[in-house]
């Protein structure tokens, strides 16, 4: 069995990473998820989290917001709405982040508003994780 | 016959004018390979997303639990029709056609006794379908600021889609753009977004694993379904953008060969008048002299 699985982090106006990756942590809705090559076949949607590619020993931390991983025994593509690299993840980008999902939950619906709560704690919870 | 100063008044205006359409196909050039660019790293997500949701689609369809973004309201009685055009115009039949495609299908479903929505994104094609689709407005999408087109503009728009088909103003959204082929050839093109519609695209590779979901299919689904018009939007306002880039440069790179065309047939005439002139003074000069 090969050792490393293909990667693919894709965003809507860009791909940032394609690399044969040996683990892959993912931030899904459910929780946190660790993939490794052989994984059984999996579509999951993603919480804003941390995402962590470790490929040749060496990992790779990126912020994601909403999306979903589609993950197979020998390639993982994870989708992501909004994702950056951690040097790109700074305390304004993040400020912005966490203002835009305070906004959204003030205006959702009473129906949506503890999916708006629960996006905003996580929100507010990657801030901690990438920059802690 | 024009006397020769206006020839050459002629000639040096369009010359200007040559220069103005050169610079503006340089510059569409320009434009139009930063789109491409913008249109071929936005693909990988958009085909992706695409084939998860058809399969994902595909094994919910039918049941009850289908969501109404997928299933449809179970009317069609009301269509919105979102057209997507540029800001500018001098782009040759770029807006024309889509507004074109956009007049058409409105007509066929006014015939069937449909009612009708339309929202504009750029302002091109709200101007050339005000006369006959006015009164059909309902909203206006401006992108007359925005430099580089990005995610969230196509979010927004989705948004604002999505906020009225829960409102119930709409049952059937479709989508006009302009599909770009080549700097040539823009294809107008009719897209229906909702209830979501997945073609053959998924040729097996996706579908022919049998996925485990977290959280379950329906609930993905649903999340899914949102993103997933956000980015056909996304990619089409990408395609637009590349098409008009395009269109603008094939028209400007015309303006500017009819330009030199137009200089060329006037030099001729220049030429000739003058010689003209030389001729019959000397005609004059020689006959006096002869009379003397």
């Amino acid at each position: 069995m090969a050792n490393t699985i293909q990667t693919d982090l894709v965003a809507p106006e860009r791909k940032l990473a394609s690399v044969q990756a040996s683990e892959i942590r993912i931030p899904s809705t459910d929780g946190e998820l660790t993939v490794m090559p052989g994984h059984a076949p999996l579509i999951t949607t993603l919480k804003p989290g941390k995402l962590t590619i470790v490929a040749d020993g060496v990992s790779t931390d990126y912020a994601v917001t909403g999306g979903f991983a589609e993950i197979s025994p020998d390639s993982v593509s994870i989708l992501a709405e909004r994702s950056l690299p951690a040097n790109e993840f700074t305390p304004e980008v993040h400020a912005e982040m966490v203002e835009e999902a305070r906004k959204e939950h003030e205006d959702a619906h009473p129906s949506v508003a503890d999916m708006t709560a629960k996006m905003l704690a996580d929100m507010e919870a990657l801030g901690s994780h990438m920059l802690g | 016959m024009p006397s020769l100063k206006d020839l050459k008044n002629r000639i040096s205006s369009v010359k200007n004018t040559r220069k103005i359409t050169k610079a503006m196909q340089m510059v569409a050039a320009a434009k139009l390979r930063r789109a491409q660019d913008a249109a071929e790293s936005a693909r990988p997500y958009s085909e992706r997303m695409l084939a998860v949701m058809a399969s994902l689609a595909a094994s919910v369809e039918g049941t009850p639990s289908a969501p109404r973004l997928l299933a449809g309201t179970g009317s069609d009685q009301t269509h919105l029709l979102i057209v997507m055009t540029a800001e500018r115009g001098l782009c040759g039949g770029f807006n024309v056609n889509i507004a074109k495609k956009a007049k058409a299908h409105a007509a066929k479903l006014k015939a069937e006794g449909k009612t009708v929505k339309v929202l504009t994104v750029g302002k091109k094609g709200r101007d050339a379908l005000r006369r006959e689709l006015g009164n059909l407005f309902i909203d206006h999408v401006d992108l007359s600021e925005v430099k580089r087109l990005r995610y969230f503009h196509a979010q927004g728009i989705a948004k604002n889609v999505l906020n009225r088909f829960d409102e119930g103003e709409f049952d059937v959204a479709t989508l006009f753009y302009s599909r770009f082929e080549n700097v040539v050839t823009q294809i107008p093109t009719a897209e229906q977004i909702v209830p979501a519609k997945f073609e053959a695209a998924n040729d097996g590779g996706a579908a022919s694993t049998v996925y485990d979901y977290e959280p379950s299919e329906e609930e993905i689904l649903a999340d899914l379904l949102p993103r997933g018009i956000a980015t056909q939007i996304f990619a089409a306002l990408l395609e637009n953008g590349a098409s008009e880039q395009g269109a603008r440069m094939s028209a400007m790179d015309n303006a500017t060969r009819n330009a030199g065309d137009m200089i060329d047939d006037l030099t001729i005439v220049y030429n000739r008048t003058r010689q003209a002139a030389i001729t019959t003074e000397l005609t004059e000069i020689i006959s006096g002299a002869e009379a003397l």
